[in-house]
């Protein structure tokens, strides 16, 4: 089972969102092809509700932890209540794109 | 020190402090650089910290607060999210005031004006 439909099936049954997107945006990033490694998630559910982002995230994050320890590097969250998903018009954000990765040039500053 | 308590340091001595993948001036990662950017146009000095030049931040930030990717950005000692919410706060409207009551807070403890 690919990756991305392993997140589908644990949100849906964490979140039971009215609407639910998993979109593998890895090719966009500079990692081996099938890496399913920069992942976009957009989830619409009554749970998010009353609650903040940082909580939202988490959640998400929690459900999907053992992607994570697999080799789930990128995870972009959108999640809204379904009265913020009708507000917004159901517009998601784009990406954005990749920087290089982790390759650091060499003779890069020091860390603050 | 190790790197949990470097972290700490780090997180409590600066109002507002953004661990990412390279540098606001030469970011590495998208997500990086878009945090970084939001940031920037608070108009509030930030501190930030390269994860790629110092691998034992690197591999310990996420268990810091329990928040498992790059970038992390704090307000006042607290994590506020990653690249996603720093932009939905900073569109809001949020975000400048939360980075401008910290820098406030701050200066006053520091007895600056």
């Amino acid at each position: 089972m690919s990756r991305k439909t392993r997140i589908e099936e644990a949100l849906a049954t964490r979140l039971s969102p009215i609407h639910l997107e998993v979109i593998d945006e890895s090719r966009q990033h500079a990692v081996p092809p099938g890496a399913e490694s920069h992942i976009k998630v957009v989830a619409v559910s009554l749970q998010f509700a009353g609650q903040p982002l940082l909580a939202r995230h988490r959640l998400v994050n929690g459900a999907l932890a053992g992607e994570f320890a697999t080799g789930l590097h990128a995870l972009s969250i959108h999640a809204w209540t379904p009265e913020e998903w009708a507000m917004r018009d159901a517009a998601v954000p784009a990406s954005p794109p990749c920087r290089g990765g982790s390759k650091e040039p060499p003779g890069g500053q020091a860390a603050a | 020190m190790d790197a949990l308590e470097r972290i700490d340091q780090q997180v409590k001595n600066n109002p507002v402090v953004i661990y990412m993948k390279g540098t606001p001036q030469a970011p590495r990662c998208g997500f990086s650089m878009r945090a970084a950017e939001a940031l920037h146009a608070c108009g509030v000095p930030f501190a930030y910290v390269n994860v790629l030049q110092d691998p034992d931040i690197f591999a310990n930030l996420p268990r810091y607060a329990d928040w498992p990717t790059f970038p992390q950005v704090y307000v006042d000692g607290e994590l506020i999210g990653g690249c996603d919410i720093t932009l939905e706060l900073h569109a809001s409207g949020e975000l400048k005031r939360m980075v401008e009551a910290a820098a406030e807070k701050a200066g006053a403890l520091s007895g600056g004006d």
